[in-house]
């Protein structure tokens, strides 16, 4: 009798210490005493329109993604790939690439995680039925016959990506690309498990029909509200997953979210309320975080007929370029550790080097007078002023920078209209060229100059001000079966600075405040992909 | 009295229809698309897109289907931008939350500002009525974009005894901060429209002969002063019912309550037809069917009126 | 959001004055300490708007560079930098943009009771006149505009059509003129039966004549109160569009926007930059209902 009860009290336990109650425990590796509730609230800026892998098309979708599902491939803290559900990965010529799968990746019901998931979702995302509005990236990563699927013209099954079997996936792509693992890291190629999408159609995601391939499902939401995941047990490296619950909250207002976070309603919030981070930075050093973020900040210059004409002369997009004082906006207006931008790839771009731009080594004053004398030549100044448009998304940000620029290029004779559109309309004007000047970002979607560098090609449909130089376009296109392309970046960032294809502005940084107890956040990713079973809570004493 | 009713109803019928309409149009001469994208889409996802919801038919086929569709399924069809849901399920998410606090909402306002105008007008002249007053205007033009964030401060960052925001299915924590924003300015414009008519009936005759009969001051005022001095609280009622909805906008966005404010917002900046014109029917429907409540609520209490 | 309902049904079952009244009337509302100091504070406001950029050292878009950056504490209120009421986020001087917003806001404000006062009184007088059909068929359309949620189709038309101060005027007009015209009708068919409306009819005279001579001037006493109260709501109004980022573009502004800026900037240690647009509102308010509140009571002489 006794000795049944000690067996039953063992299985008990160990139960227990499988299901993570890490209460009274310590971190395996690092010894740190954990705290006994390990959950994690953190706010969303958004309702996210879609949490389908294949649908999502903005950040605060992108985050749960990460959470849910599991690519082939993830990241680490520092952004370097890690084993996903791919143990390992390799090609001979950077064109045909094959994925192991491991053996026990599941999903959250039970069923085997096989390379033939993965090809459903491929071919869905490209797919024009599914009507994917992130199909473009299927075509960005070459896989043979993306465009012609996207387009319509071959059916989803030609597809250059197959199951060898269920645990080997091949893709082939149109031409070499190196960094196509970096690509496999995205939500757009994460899983989705063919029997649920088919048998639920459009609500699948409902937190009654999802199943998730990642370390949490989801549990429960409420649009506009919150949304909220716990741990998938089914989840192959669930051991290791430290904190339990993750509990997002939909909060629109800056203010409101920076408010709710300092009475202590939630661990984690970024976009921080413009202007608030020198404040936050001085009163909590260790709450406050600033690191670089891989986007840039930049103004488009409108180079066709329906912009004003003299924009269409390099000299006076030079002349306006020098008058933007780029400190003056990142130290006094933005003030959260942004780098003043002369070139548009970041300056923490994976290896690359930023080239020696002219302009960036002076003054403020000599570019000034430069720009004085460039807009002369190309004659105009206050005696001939010119009047832009500018357009900018609604954002405090956005209004404040463009409200500084309109001041600083009024010595030049060069007065400013500003135009705040909601976003969907911005959008709309900005691609057809009713602007002059268009407040614009780019952010990266993998860790390679290529992709800032990609979008002032001729033919690159976010090329929005329609610059145009064949020998940008020549040195891209010779960049991709390089071995080494970086100088040649190198080259077409000096050119861009020399045409002053855009108005560099800013490098972004991401500026959170994070809970301190909350640890282990990957500061070092500059894509901002965060993985929540990687963190945990430490114990307060 | 019911067929005074049922003809509002009816007239409601071409007023919903005119509103539709005016909508549609409206969203059809807009700029932007819900499926604009940063990102360019491929022209073939796009035209599936525009397939999808039916937008690649000429309009008046649009507005057909969508009136059929209404009227058959009574289905408000799909979101354009939340492409999980449907607009009905949104709004059966959302509307409970508006409800739920406008109508405490409205019942502080109407109970606390009518009590506080009576009493005030009951009063007049003592420091009561000007302390009435002065709050009650004073509450009046404070907006409540600035107000919310003021309790919030208070509330929540510095004495920490209520939530910030959200809902969690109506918690009474979570609903408090909300009321106390949205029914304020309600609350003190019922004060003063409350104390203006108590006023005006105490001193009209027949509560004079009332209360030279000698009758007991509070049996007057609750008998015979009482009624008459709230028919022009129940006038402001209908426009009080309007500004609520309007004002859940600001509500939904501060606490996050996830009404229907913050969607109607929302999907009129993405573009979201679906849950834009769903919403717009659904208010235009309730602002009717309150007017119309209203007015019986008046001639039931006000004998003089027949219809 | 009208406010001013109550007070537009008790207007429109109102007994009507006779010009003599005028005189009396004035009389009356000089007495009423309240309405006096209100309309002492509006003329003070709107000298504000109209002298304000003569005095002010500083323009609206002018970023003061030496602040930019440090506002916190070199863009406190003070008489040295010539930044009086202090600067805003970006530095830019609070006074000329109050002085700016408040043009705008009580340009709105003024414009959507002139627009009410106009085609309100007008249809609601013609509707009144003219009686059976007509009236019922004009105000069964008021009665349908009244019943459309207006305040989100201001957003739709503004979100629509672009932000603009024409567009917020369109969206203002649309509406302000509804409960004008319900009361000029219902003064109208009270006036109609007076004898001196019966005599110029049976002179023959037009009845287009007839209204614009007869009928409107003897509405002016409840028009004006109606409009006095009007405008509050109209700039209440605006203050919430702003409030939703869908008011004037940059570098114009008005009191909901700045209002709505200093709000956001309230925990940064810059609570002037909602302290001075606020103040300036909240007395205009307070003005508007102070003088409406005395106008009624001067051209109504119950005793209260």
């Amino acid at each position: 009798m006794t000795k049944f009860r000690i067996l039953a009290t063992t299985a008990l336990l160990t139960q227990t210490a499988f299901a993570p109650a890490w209460a009274a425990e310590t971190h395996p590796v690092t010894g740190e005493p954990l705290a006994a509730d390990q959950t994690f609230e953190y706010r969303l800026l958004d309702q996210f329109p879609s949490i389908d892998p294949q649908l999502i098309e903005e950040t605060v979708g992108g985050h749960l993604a990460r959470q849910l599902f599991e690519g082939l491939l993830t990241q680490n803290a520092d952004g370097t790939l890690r084993p996903g559900v791919a143990e390992e990965w390799s090609s001979e010529d950077n064109q045909t690439w094959t994925f192991k799968l491991r053996e026990d990746a599941r999903w959250s019901n039970g069923d085997p995680v096989t390379a033939q998931d993965f090809v459903f979702a491929w071919q869905r995302a490209a797919d024009p039925a599914t009507a994917s509005e992130y199909a473009w990236y299927v075509e960005l990563s070459q896989i043979t016959n993306a465009s012609a699927v996207t387009s319509g013209e071959a059916d989803p099954s030609e597809l250059g990506v197959r199951a060898i079997d269920d645990r080997t996936l091949e893709v082939s792509l149109a031409r070499p690309l190196p960094y196509f693992p970096q690509m496999t890291v995205h939500y757009t190629f994460m899983p989705t498990h063919p029997p649920t999408v088919e048998a639920h159609g459009a609500a699948w995601t409902n937190p009654a029909n999802i199943v998730s391939n990642g370390a949490y499902v989801l549990e429960d939401m409420a649009v506009n509200e919150f949304v909220r995941l716990v741990q998938n047990p089914e989840y192959w490296g669930a051991e290791d997953v430290i904190i339990t619950e993750i509990t997002g909250y939909v909060i629109n207002d800056a203010n409101q979210a920076l408010n709710r976070f300092q009475a202590g309603e939630f661990d984690m919030m970024d976009d921080l309320p413009a202007g608030s981070y020198p404040r936050l930075e001085e009163e909590m050093p260790d709450v406050a975080h600033s690191v670089p973020r891989l986007c840039s900040y930049y103004y488009t210059v409108n180079q066709t007929e329906t912009g004003h004409e003299a924009l269409q002369d390099p000299r006076v997009r030079t002349a306006l370029s020098y008058m933007i004082n780029r400190d003056v906006i990142t130290d006094q207006v933005l003030k959260a550790g942004q780098a003043p931008a002369y070139s548009f790839t970041h300056w923490a771009t994976a290896d690359f080097e930023l080239p020696e731009i002219d302009y960036a080594l002076w003054s403020q004053e000599e570019r000034m007078e430069k720009a004085k004398a460039l807009m002369e030549e190309a004659g105009y100044g206050p005696d001939n002023p010119i009047e832009l448009d500018l357009i900018y998304n609604t954002s405090e940000n956005h209004k404040q920078i463009a409200t500084v620029v309109s001041q600083m290029w009024r010595p030049l004779g060069v007065t400013t209209k500003l135009s705040n559109y909601e976003w969907q309309s911005y959008l709309e004007i900005r691609g057809n060229q009713n602007f002059d000047i268009a407040r614009s970002a780019w952010c990266g979607d993998y860790n390679e100059a290529s992709t800032f560098l990609d979008l002032l090609t001729t033919r690159n449909a976010n090329n929005d001000g329609k610059y145009s130089n064949e020998k940008v376009d020549q040195l891209m296109l010779d960049s991709v079966t390089m071995s080494d392309p970086q100088p040649t970046y190198a080259e077409v960032e000096k050119i861009l600075a020399e045409d002053m294809a855009v108005l560099p502005i800013y490098h972004y940084t991401q500026n959170f405040v994070l809970d301190p107890t909350i640890r282990n956040w990957p500061t070092e990713n500059v894509e901002n992909n965060w993985y929540v079973r990687d963190i945990y809570r430490v114990a307060t004493d | 009295m019911s067929f005074y009713i049922l003809k509002r109803l009816l007239v409601a019928i071409p007023v919903l229809l005119f509103l539709i309409v005016f909508t549609f149009v409206l969203m059809y001469a807009a700029p932007g698309s819900p499926f604009a994208s940063e990102r360019g889409i491929p022209p073939a996802v796009l035209a599936n897109l525009q397939a999808q919801y039916g937008l690649d038919q000429p309009f008046h086929i649009q507005i057909w289907r969508y009136l059929v569709a209404l009227v058959t399924e009574f289905d408000f069809g799909p979101s354009f931008i939340y492409r999980d849901q449907d607009v009905n399920s949104l709004i059966a998410q959302g509307f409970p939350v508006t409800l739920t606090y406008g109508f405490w909402s409205f019942v502080v306002a109407v109970l606390v500002g009518g009590a506080l105008g009576i009493l005030a007008a009951v009063r007049h002249n003592t420091w009561l009525d000007y302390l009435a007053v002065g709050v009650s205007i004073g509450a009046q033009v404070l907006p409540n974009f600035v107000l919310a964030p003021i309790l919030v401060l208070t509330f929540t960052l510095w004495l920490g005894w209520l939530p910030g925001g959200g809902w969690q299915g109506g918690q009474w924590q979570f609903v408090v901060l909300p009321v106390i924003a949205l029914s304020t300015s309600y609350m003190a414009s019922i004060a003063r429209i409350a104390r203006a008519s108590m006023l005006e009936v105490l001193t009209s005759n027949y509560i004079r002969t009332a209360r030279a009969k000698g009758l007991p001051a509070r049996r007057v005022i609750l008998r015979h002063a009482l009624k008459p001095a709230l028919l022009p609280v129940i006038s402001y009622l209908g426009p009080a019912f309007v500004g609520m909805i309007t004002g859940s906008v600001v509500i939904d966005i501060y606490f996050s309550t996830g009404g229907i404010g913050q969607f109607f917002v929302a999907s009129a900046l993405n573009r979201d037809y679906g849950v834009m014109m769903g919403i717009t029917i659904l208010l235009g429907a309730l602002t009717i069917l309150f007017n119309l409540l209203v007015d019986v609520l008046y001639a039931w209490i006000d004998p003089k009126i027949r219809y | 959001m009208f406010a001013t309902k109550s007070v537009a049904d008790d207007l429109a079952t109102a007994p009507l004055k006779g010009r003599s009244l005028w005189a009396d009337a004035r009389a009356r509302f000089f007495h009423n300490r309240a309405a006096v100091t209100g309309l002492i504070v509006l003329i003070a406001v709107a000298c504000f708007a109209i002298m304000g950029p003569f005095i002010a050292p500083w323009n609206n878009e002018d970023i003061d560079w030496n602040v930019l950056g440090n506002v916190q504490t070199g863009g406190r209120p003070s008489l040295e930098t010539g930044h009086w009421f202090g600067t805003d986020a970006l530095g830019r001087d609070l006074f000329a943009r109050t002085v700016q917003g408040t043009q705008i806001s009580l340009l709105v404000g003024i414009v959507g009771a002139l627009i009410s006062v106009i085609v309100g009184t007008l249809y609601g007088a013609v509707a009144g006149y003219f009686g059976g059909r007509i009236d019922n068929v004009m105000m069964r359309v008021v009665d349908v505009l009244m019943s459309i949620p207006y305040m989100f189709v201001l957003i739709l038309l503004l979100v629509v059509f672009g932000r603009s101060l024409f567009m917020l005027f369109v969206g203002i007009g649309l509406v302000s003129w509804l409960d004008m015209a319900r009361i000029a009708r219902g003064q109208t068919l009270t006036l109609k039966g007076k004898a001196y409306i019966e005599a110029a009819r049976a002179t023959g005279v037009r009845p287009f004549t007839i209204i614009l001579r007869h009928i409107i001037p003897n509405l002016l006493g409840v028009v004006i109160v109606y409009a006095t109260l009007l405008v509050p709501s109209m700039i209440i109004y605006e203050s919430f569009i702003s409030f939703l980022g869908l008011g004037v573009q940059e570098p114009l502004t008005s009191w909901g926007a700045l209002i709505n800026d200093g709000a956001a900037e309230m925990t940064n240690g810059t609570l002037w930059m909602l302290t001075w647009p606020l103040l300036f509102f909240v007395i205009t308010l307070f003005g508007f209902f102070f003088v409406g509140d005395g106008l009624r009571d001067a051209l109504d002489p119950k005793d209260r």
